[in-house]
């Protein structure tokens, strides 16, 4: 809704974050003209925009939600609200690819695929995870239905705004209005779970293709009817979001771990042509190679320790840097309730610390994670016409003494840590976990629950 | 505060290597240089050298006034601590393949109360997570029985060298676990499925007991008494009444936690306060108490009866004085164990600071653990017991390059990648 406009401002505003400090706009360049009552600069900050290198001492210039500019030392707007932030760190809001916040509850034990289940019809906006991811540094987030499922449901892109009443007031639109997401897959262990769910792989492998095939025939029912109506198949809200898989609309997210299950998620994809990002994938550094040849993108988890179930015995720090020097895109998620979204830059340091570079880190945790969710063009970097999300640091994002002191979105403050009722959050406390429904996805299988 | 005993031992220990030999079976011989030495009980030696012989620190001081005895192999390191102390865990018993029936066997799920079982006939000192926290520095871990059952069993100390069970431990009986709380609660028409019905079964085993150690007692003080029929369950309780083993009650809330002080006081028994996700709520009434806490992990999820657990406790309990460790505790799923380097290092941050997070893990373990006299502090006469850092070992981002265990290197960073 506020996307058109801001694109204009943008094009008046100081020089592109490309040219990187010292470019031009120093600090006693003339007010820039427009400047509106909500427009603030924060100044003096060490800025890491992700989408070019790291300005020493900087300018943020944000207004009505969107980023206006970032510059070394670039000016303020006439007007503009001037806040200190010598000494701070400001980088983009994170972007969390793979989270099961909001006491979410997506497909159900009827069957092992249920693409009609949209977990966006199940979440409670007021769930205090929402507070703590905030507390986090976290702006949006993919949030995602479980992996007890060969296939749990669609997904839905989310946005922590200020006063969100309703799931409505939280979801990242596109152009025409509709909320945005994926759909959410799984092979591997935790789908198979006997009865009406598959017993193997081979038959887990089989149930898909057969899901497909019955998909690109709705689809081929549908244009075979032309323009004659009662030739359309009855309407199938399933059917329908599977056609939007085939037909490229809607990403697949797939929950994957051993490297044989990882490259039958490929085999799927380019059967039948779906888009796929690969979820987890703890064996993914033994074929990072085969995933590079792919073009598909991951999405990792780091946990501190391998096991709690045999396809994760082989899980590694190193996955990150692995794939990244093979040329894979790589973002990091929190699994959330699997890790915890306070601790969410803690994963990067992870991977630095097991060979991932700081830049692809940083990155992983902001910019790579919006082009996964295909929203690149509006978060996950500071860049002039950018969604004016982002978080400041009292330190390095990748040292475990820095803390996170304020997180922004569309402008507006949502964390502040130096409020004891948001530092509650951030630490932790009685009261802190309230209206929280843990979402432990196959945690109830493993312990013989369910 | 150790620093000038440490000083002071440097050139009898000198002497002692030159009249020593050289070579024991025991142990290989080894060195090991810091930038940094952090004692473990805050103290700080920089430019420092330990040296270990026959499984001992047998010397140690500023590198000037060490000499290496020739022969030694020397480790150099940016930092280095002692080896960590997990005060309470499960590895070994809580397989890291998490499959039940084949290397899960933190939980023996037929009743409630089995104080019986003993943790040293349950460890797997070949599991990879005692690999796992073996080369984050970890040395020594208190292990046994999840608290998921109302008494699941008992612990143990063992280092984590990986060689077997009797060779390893330590303490082959050092507590009896109890739980308070959800996890004990069981399904069903099975008691206890109240938190009034845990206690009562708790009393009443208690009182049994006393019973069986009076009976006891009597058959002791007159021949002609018969001592009760032995029964293993009841050895361990009355190991417990007699003060030999503490109760470790793990217990979250802090009405749970106010229900443990309560059983503590009827039957004076020794308590460890574990888990205790609220504890910062009952900080009086826990250090009038006396008994120690072994905390949570800082990064335990925050559900269920520890929703409202705090990044701050650590701090908390440090600030009030009451002697505590940061755990690893049980994980059922993923991660499927903590590492409490990690752990204490989210503390370190939240308020407790480098020196007491690192003693929360080191000294302050030990001390819980009875074995402050052999593990959790570096000093001449100690275990040498020895982790190595390339940095701050708190950071994110460093990495522990060694592992001693007993002047064997039982590590040496392959598992930091």
């Amino acid at each position: 809704m506020i996307l058109p406009l801001l694109l204009s401002l943008a094009a008046t505003a100081a020089p592109p974050l490309a040219q990187g400090p010292g470019a031009p706009g120093g600090p006693a360049g003339p007010a820039e003209p427009g400047a509106t009552a909500t427009t603030r600069a924060f100044v003096g900050a060490r800025i890491l925009p992700i989408s070019g290198p790291e300005i020493e001492t900087g300018v943020l210039v944000v207004s009505d939600g969107k980023i206006v500019s970032v510059t070394a030392g670039g000016a303020v707007p006439e007007g503009a609200e001037v806040i200190d932030a010598a000494g701070k760190t400001i980088m983009p809001g994170l972007v969390c690819t793979h989270s099961h916040l909001g006491g979410i509850g997506g497909a159900d034990g009827s069957g092992p695929i249920q693409p009609d289940v949209r977990v966006s019809d199940s979440i409670n906006v007021r769930d205090a995870g929402y507070m703590r991811a905030l507390a986090g540094g976290l702006t949006a987030l993919n949030v995602m239905p479980g992996s007890g499922h060969l296939l749990s449901g669609q997904t839905c892109y989310l946005k922590l705004r200020a006063d969100a009443s309703t799931i409505e007031d939280m979801f990242i639109r596109d152009a025409d209005g509709a909320p945005t997401g994926g759909i959410k897959m799984a092979n591997g262990t935790n789908p198979m779970r006997g009865g009406a769910f598959p017993g193997t792989r081979g038959r887990s492998a089989a149930l898909v293709r057969q899901q497909f095939i019955a998909a690109q025939e709705y689809m081929a029912k549908i244009e075979a009817a032309g323009d004659d109506e009662t030739k359309l198949p009855n309407r199938h809200i399933g059917m329908e979001a599977l056609a939007e898989v085939l037909s490229g609309k809607r990403v697949v997210h797939h929950h994957t771990h051993r490297h044989d299950d990882i490259l039958t998620v490929l085999r799927l994809a380019e059967e039948f042509h779906f888009r796929v990002v690969l979820h987890h994938v703890s064996e993914a550094w033994k074929v990072a190679d085969e995933i590079a040849a792919s073009g598909a993108a991951c999405s990792i988890i780091l946990v501190d320790s391998p096991g709690g179930k045999p396809e994760a015995i082989d899980v590694a720090f190193k996955t990150g840097g692995v794939l990244e020097r093979a040329g894979v895109k790589v973002a990091f998620h929190t699994d959330d309730w699997i890790t915890d979204s306070r601790l969410f830059l803690r994963m990067g340091a992870l991977a630095v610390r097991a060979g991932m570079s700081r830049e692809g880190a940083l990155r992983a945790l902001t910019l790579s994670g919006a082009e996964i969710l295909e929203l690149e063009d509006r978060i996950g970097s500071l860049e002039p016409g950018k969604d004016a999300d982002f978080t400041i640091l009292d330190g390095d994002p990748f040292s475990v003494y820095t803390k996170v002191l304020e997180t922004w979105v569309e402008g507006e403050k949502r964390f502040d840590r130096g409020l004891p009722e948001h530092a509650l959050y951030a630490e932790g406390g009685y009261g802190a976990a309230h209206d929280q429904e843990p979402y432990f996805c196959c945690f109830g299988l493993q312990a013989g629950g369910q | 505060m150790t620093l000038p005993r440490l000083f002071g031992s440097a050139a009898l220990t000198l002497a002692s290597l030159l009249s020593g030999g050289l070579v024991s079976n025991a142990s290989a011989q080894v060195a090991i240089r810091g930038d940094v030495i952090h004692t473990g009980d805050g103290g700080r030696l920089q430019n420092g050298v330990l040296v270990i012989e026959d499984g001992k620190i047998s010397a140690m001081g500023p590198a000037a006034d060490i000499v290496i005895p020739g022969g030694f192999e020397v480790l150099s390191a940016a930092v280095v601590t002692p080896g960590l102390v997990d005060v309470r865990s499960v590895v070994g018993l809580a397989g890291a393949y998490a499959i039940e029936g084949k290397d899960q066997d933190q939980v023996e799920e037929g009743s409630a109360i089995q104080p019986e079982l003993r943790a040293l006939d349950a460890y797997n000192p070949r599991d990879e997570l005692v690999a796992w926290v073996r080369g984050f520095g970890v040395t020594t871990v208190q292990t046994g029985h999840a608290p998921e059952e109302l008494v699941p069993g008992q612990l143990f100390i063992v280092k984590t060298r990986g060689v077997s069970a009797d060779a390893d431990a330590v303490k082959t009986v050092s507590g009896v676990a109890a739980t308070i709380g959800e996890a004990a609660v069981r399904s069903g028409k099975d008691s206890p499925g109240t938190r009034g019905k845990m206690m009562a079964l708790l009393r009443a085993k208690l009182i049994e007991g006393q019973a069986y150690v009076e009976s006891q007692n009597r058959a002791s003080a007159d021949e002609d008494k018969d001592a009760p029929k032995r029964d293993l369950a009841l050895d361990a309780i009355a190991a417990v009444l007699r003060g030999e083993l503490p109760l470790v009650v793990t217990a979250h809330r802090a009405q749970d936690i106010a229900s443990a002080l309560r059983l503590a006081d009827e039957f004076k028994v020794q308590l460890v306060l574990d888990g205790a996700s609220e504890s910062y709520l009952m900080l009086d009434e826990i250090k009038a108490s006396g008994f120690p806490v072994s905390l949570h992990a800082t990064m335990k999820r925050s559900v269920g009866e520890a929703e409202n657990l705090s990044f701050q406790t650590a701090a908390k309990l440090h600030e009030a004085s009451i002697p505590f460790a940061i755990q690893s505790g049980y994980e059922a799923y993923v991660p499927k164990t903590r590492v409490v380097l990690f752990e204490a290092a989210v503390a370190a941050s939240h308020g407790l600071g480098f020196d007491a997070a690192l003693a929360s893990i080191t000294s302050g373990a030990a001390r819980i653990l009875g074995l402050q006299d052999r593990v959790g502090t570096l000093a001449v006469g100690m275990d040498g017991d020895v982790a190595l850092f390339d940095g701050d070992p708190f950071e994110y981002t460093t990495h522990c390059v060694g592992t001693v265990i007993e002047g064997v290197v039982v590590a040496r960073g392959e598992r930091q990648r």
